[in-house]
């Protein structure tokens, strides 16, 4: 296909699953929860976006989903504009809401049959079948819906948003309220649709499994995006480390002749911590241990710790109140 | 077009029909049973015939028609306001479906049950009463039609309502009343002249009078203006829909 003009040659990028351009949402009541983000998903990756509670997520997603109309800007999924050709657009996504909102008396089988039509596909009892066994939801494929538990609807979601074999799955907070085993089971579902080329768009507030999992990461917050980062790289660049180092005698304070080093007390005095630039051409730990030994304190054990994913958000987050 | 979407949201809207057959059709055909059975002894009696036609055989497409109107408009209102009450409307905006498929696969089953419930209507009267159909295509079409109108109109009330009691609003305080001042169990030609006047603004008159006509020939407007009247409606719900869908009311934010 041939593409016309700058913005469909940029739309049809190669390699770009979600392109978002100069997108803004305002809602009739004058509250704006999205202003000018930019974004490419990338095809194939995992993408863990995160912010607090009403930084704008839900909308961004919702925007792309075709839930939501956007006030200002462009999104383009697989190259289609998901206004002008929504329904291109709309094929390759899947989505998997934060609420609960299922027929409650619909069966299982029917509901995710019923998602298919929707899309457009036609009829495969088979892939149903697989998508139920995978989601641990064969046995319950005649049930109705309130009869399941809530980690079991969210199962049905899940499956309703896959029926169609999307080619982009928006998980919009898939692991809120739900239990070890259900995590864990998602998971691996995500796992294999990864491998299998999806690409995955992620909500979550348990940042430790978009540590884990999301090959890049988008930090969002009041309706702007802060930054896109690869996993990896974030982590190396914003993440702190601190020695921890555990005390013989406690300490009530940190001596004044060590106050130049970033030190702080922990566990009642016990623990002094020190934090650093673990990228640093100097960690200044020998210089600190130098002095420690000068000042007589002395320490029965020490360990490091690198800062979490969590940790680094927060501070960004923090940051940009 | 995303035909398999329509089938999709048609098959599902029935199956709902099927859960709640004791409320969708029998409740309707007992209420219109009593209708027979109050109408007919208590007034019947005292009203022997109207141009010809014995009385119980008169009220018959008044009935009907007023089943039709009530059971289009709460048909259809539901099937929209459901999703949007449970949320689960998101998979209905975020589908490759547009907002033609969506409007004819809600209101393509509603009116399909309103038809439904109108012809066992028909079958259950012809129990009590003596029937004859003189013109049975225009009793289809005016069915049709009628079903078409208010399922549309249905959708519309669907859309705007936000919450349960608004749903109701329509139906009870407005189709219901217009109905049964619409000339459903009389002839308007019975009214004080005054009544006869003001009873022409009411719409469900030229829908009940074009539908008794297609039983009996008699009509107490001609047939042609209850045609146009019937479109005319089909015509303002269809741009109100078309608005609705433009602007994204109450469905997009």
């Amino acid at each position: 296909m041939q593409t016309s003009s700058p913005l469909a040659a940029e739309a049809a990028a190669p390699g770009v699953a979600v392109r978002v351009r100069g997108l803004g949402k305002t809602y009739a009541g004058g509250f704006t929860a999205l202003q000018d983000v930019d974004l490419d998903i990338r095809k194939g990756e995992l993408f863990a976006l995160l912010g607090p509670n009403g930084a704008g997520k839900t909308t961004l997603i919702s925007i792309v989903c075709g839930i939501v109309n956007p006030s200002r800007g462009t999104v383009t999924a697989d190259g289609h504009d998901v206004t002008r050709e929504y329904r291109a657009a709309r094929e390759k996504i899947g989505l998997v809401p934060q609420e609960l909102t299922t027929d409650a008396f619909e069966t299982v089988w029917n509901t995710v049959s019923f998602s298919r039509g929707l899309f457009g596909k036609a009829k495969n009892p088979a892939y149903i079948e697989k998508l139920l066994r995978d989601l641990s939801l064969w046995d319950k494929k005649d049930s109705k819906i309130m009869m399941l538990s809530g980690g079991m609807k969210r199962r049905v979601m899940i499956a309703k948003a896959l029926s169609h074999e999307p080619e982009i799955l928006f998980l919009d907070e898939p692991t809120a309220g739900v239990d070890v085993e259900l995590r864990r089971d998602m998971w691996e579902v995500v796992r294999g649709l990864r491998e299998r080329g999806v690409t995955i768009i992620l909500t979550t507030h348990y940042i430790e499994e978009a540590e884990q999992m999301a090959d890049r990461v988008g930090v969002i917050n009041k309706g702007r995006i802060m930054l896109v980062e690869d996993t990896a790289e974030l982590m190396r660049k914003l993440g702190e480390k601190r020695l921890i180092l555990q005390l013989s005698e406690p300490l009530q304070r940190v001596p004044e002749t060590l106050a130049s080093h970033r030190l702080t007390l922990a566990a009642d005095g016990r623990e002094l911590v020190y934090t650093y630039d673990a990228q640093g051409e100097r960690t200044g730990i020998t210089g600190l241990l130098r002095e420690l030994s000068a000042a007589g304190i002395t320490f029965r054990d020490l360990s490091t710790k690198q800062s979490s994913l969590e940790e680094i958000f927060v501070n960004l987050v923090r940051s940009s109140q | 077009m995303n035909l398999r979407a329509i089938a999709a949201i048609y098959r599902f809207e029935m199956a709902r029909t099927r859960r709640t057959l004791l409320q969708s059709i029998v409740a309707p055909v007992i209420s219109t049973s009593l209708y027979f059975v109050v109408f007919g002894s208590a007034i019947g009696s005292r009203i022997t015939e109207v141009d010809g036609v014995s009385y119980g055989a008169f009220i018959v497409p008044g009935l009907i028609m007023l089943n039709l109107l009530t059971q289009s408009v709460s048909n259809a209102s539901f099937g929209i306001y459901f999703p949007k009450f449970t949320g689960t409307i998101y998979e209905i905006l975020s589908a490759p479906v547009s907002y033609l498929e969506i409007v004819l696969s809600y209101a393509g089953a509603a009116a399909t049950k309103s038809i439904m419930l109108g012809i066992i209507i028909l079958a259950t009267a012809a129990l009590f009463v003596p029937l004859r159909i003189e013109h049975p295509l225009w009793m289809l079409l005016f069915m049709f039609l009628t079903a078409a109108t208010f399922s549309l109109l249905g959708f519309i009330i669907g859309i705007w309502a936000d919450n349960f009691e608004k749903l109701q609003l329509v139906p009870l305080l407005i189709v219901t009343p217009l109905t049964f001042l619409g000339g459903s169990f009389y002839s308007i030609h019975m009214l004080p002249p005054l009544w006869q006047k003001v009873t022409l603004f009411n719409p469900v008159v030229y829908l009940v009078s074009g539908f008794r006509w297609s039983f009996y020939g008699l009509a107490d407007v001609s047939v042609g203006l209850s045609l146009g009247m019937i479109v005319l409606f089909l015509a303002i719900c269809l741009a109100t829909i078309a608005w609705i869908f433009r602007t994204g009311y109450r469905l997009r934010t």
